[in-house]
């Protein structure tokens, strides 16, 4: 197990390593000029200047590895000084076009809020869908269950921006009970702001936590189904054991290998889903730095974060395999 | 009376039921209308379909058409839906929206099902591709598909909508984004029906007489794979179309004279507490035509598979 962990984190490496040579290659192929944006006062000379203090005049691959040093490199460094008071040499860091601070430092401000609405969506999300999925599976084609499959299918077909934009609608403009956009500048410090914080949370949370209930529930009711028919549910029931034990311990235990799978393969495509709800809610995360960054075309941003949005991906991938072969011990890939 | 002719239908029936084979079609047919969401998922796909497609020809009025003297207007029988901001009747904007969005979807839908069919095909039945062209899905799949979609978009919009005019430039773009950055889960699950096809005797079969890999591919591995190519065929117009009108809520899709869905609820937004229902209509459009989309496919799944049938 422990080999295999180690191999896959090798070869996540080259996984990587293409990926942000794609990302780097599409953003330099088009056509796009990072003095584009200047005032056209500035004269030709001064623009090719300042091209060339940008390094958009070295050859691409050039390009490409020097942006590489400046993550691997010169930002551990950085971190390692922050961190440790060591004195290492740092070179040039990688600077933001926009807003001309270190890209990673602005990166380190947005995490917190996207952290805090994706995670508390998923868990809330996973909380909701197990025990519906549970249910559903165990009285299959009940009352309860054709409603939890059509809601199921439902949260899964509508957009989150039409949900997000319905419960702005709803339960902001009409009921005015929560606000609308979201304060990351409030600060929790007693109950009241602490209440508050809470309200803000709800929507953005509620509307994340649907779509990823929706879709795991799915799962959780299809992999109960596949179990709860199985020889080993007969033998536990022959053996006199209480229903509640068979479908909660034998059956959930069971059933829930692929969901968890799920849970954390899903988990950085929720990355992506929330750059629409941070839009939705006006949440001042990494979504929406990106978007800042494309609309003003600042290349070693947008760079950063989409190649952050992969590693998620790469690392959720192996997590979601190495617990498959944890949980289930048929599973041996040595 | 009754009685004998009743007997005599009953006869025919049987002896019918003996010489005439059941043809496929029929028995997939039969199991796609016992499945009830499949059955109503397909009748408002086709109906807002058959709306968007043939409505702007009956509801004549111009999307475009300025008319600032009428203008945020609600429901009315001049106005089924309503008039925006500049007195532009919203149900000829819902209408045209329809046939953008729409389009987009089943052309992204056919390209990316095509390369994805292209693909799962060529690796599952060449041995010596299928290493190659496995990894090159994993690292597709490895992509973080919606920021870089949203990268390509803004970056290639300009220089595409040069050379295309302004909206056949987008839609090129829409449409190949989305393609080139959705068919990795046809081409899985492709490759391995392929897999499984291969070690068939009729196959074998096949094979023993000499049929080249060219013939052996389009007579016999397509054919036999095609059920779950329309499966994901389905599945891929909701998620082209979900793509398509996120882009656009984002405000980087389609330019704004040029109406989609997406694009309708993105403008709409700054007005919603004076004119809610304009957000209303074409978010329940998306939501409504992929609702219809998911349900045909589930059903569809359900009855082209053969141990379902047989139940």
């Amino acid at each position: 197990m422990l080999t295999y962990t180690i191999r896959r984190l090798l070869l996540a490496i080259p996984t990587l390593l293409f990926i942000s040579f794609v990302i780097f290659a599409v953003i330099k192929l088009s056509p796009s000029d990072p003095t584009a944006n200047l005032p056209l006062t500035i004269p030709p000379e001064v623009r090719e200047k300042i091209r060339e203090s940008l390094g958009f005049n070295e050859p691409f691959i050039v390009q490409f590895f020097l942006w590489l040093k400046q993550l691997v490199v010169t930002e551990p460094k950085v971190w390692m000084n922050n961190a440790f008071g060591t004195e290492f040499e740092i070179g040039q860091r990688m600077i933001s076009y926009q807003t001309r601070s270190p890209v990673l430092d602005l990166i380190v401000q947005r995490i917190p809020q996207t952290l805090w609405v994706v995670g508390t969506s998923y868990v809330v999300g996973v909380l909701i869908a197990v025990p519906i999925g549970i249910i559903s599976a165990y009285k299959q084609y009940s009352v309860f269950d054709q409603i939890g499959t059509f809601i199921a299918m439902i949260g899964f077909s509508v957009p989150t921006f039409f949900t997000g934009v319905l419960m702005i609608l709803f339960f902001s403009v009409n009921l005015g009970w929560f606000p609308s956009i979201y304060d990351t500048t409030h600060v929790v410090e007693d109950w009241s702001s602490f209440l508050f914080q809470v309200k803000q949370m709800i929507m953005p949370t509620m509307v994340l936590a649907l779509f990823n209930a929706a879709q795991i529930s799915r799962y959780m009711r299809s992999s109960m189904l596949d179990n709860l028919t199985q020889d080993y549910v007969r033998t536990a029931r022959a053996k006199g054991l209480t229903e509640k034990t068979v479908v909660l311990v034998h059956v959930l235990r069971n059933s829930m290998i692929p969901v968890v799978t799920v849970i954390a393969l899903n988990l950085p495509s929720v990355f992506g889903g929330a750059l629409i709800t941070e839009q939705v809610f006006q949440v001042n995360g990494l979504g929406q730095l990106l978007i800042l960054a494309i609309q003003g075309g600042d290349v070693p941003t947008v760079q950063t974060v989409t190649v952050i949005f992969a590693v998620l991906i790469v690392l959720f991938n192996l997590i979601a395999d190495v617990l498959y072969g944890v949980l289930d011990p048929r599973i041996r890939y040595d | 009376m009754t009685d004998v002719t009743s007997k005599q239908e009953a006869m025919k029936s049987f002896t019918d039921l003996g010489t005439q084979q059941r043809s496929q079609i029929r028995d997939i047919w039969d199991q796609f209308t016992t499945h009830k969401g499949a059955l109503i998922g397909s009748f408002v796909f086709f109906g807002i379909l058959f709306a968007v497609v043939i409505g702007p020809w009956i509801w004549t009025l111009d999307p475009t058409f300025v008319d600032i003297r009428s203008r945020n207007q609600g429901v009315s029988f001049a106005h089924p839906f309503g008039t925006d901001q500049l007195g532009r009747d919203l149900f000829a904007r819902m209408l045209e929206g329809g046939r953008v969005s729409i389009a987009v979807g089943l052309t992204a839908m056919l390209l990316s099902v095509i390369l994805g069919a292209a693909v799962g095909v060529v690796a599952g039945f060449f041995q010596k591709l299928d290493g190659p062209l496995m990894r090159l899905t994993d690292l597709f799949l490895a992509l973080p598909l919606l920021p870089l979609l949203l990268v390509i978009v803004t970056l290639f919009r300009e220089p595409l909508a040069a050379s295309f005019g302004p909206e056949g430039g987008i839609f090129i773009l829409m449409v190949s984004a989305i393609g080139i950055t959705s068919w990795m889960q046809t081409a899985r699950i492709v490759r391995g029906d392929v897999l499984a096809l291969k070690e068939r005797d009729f196959v074998l079969a096949a094979r023993s007489i000499g049929t080249p890999s060219r013939r052996m591919i389009t007579r016999h591995v397509l054919p036999n794979v095609l059920s779950p190519i329309m499966v994901s065929a389905t599945l891929g117009i909701a998620n082209a179309i979900i793509t398509e009108s996120a882009l656009s809520f984002l405000g980087l899709g389609f330019p704004p004279d040029f109406p989609t869905w997406g694009r309708l609820l993105f403008d709409a937004i700054p007005y919603m507490p004076q004119y809610p229902m304009w957000v209303v209509w074409p978010g329940v459009a998306i939501s409504l035509t992929v609702l219809s989309v998911n349900y045909m496919g589930d059903g569809l799944r359900d009855a082209l598979d053969p141990r379902q049938r047989s139940r």
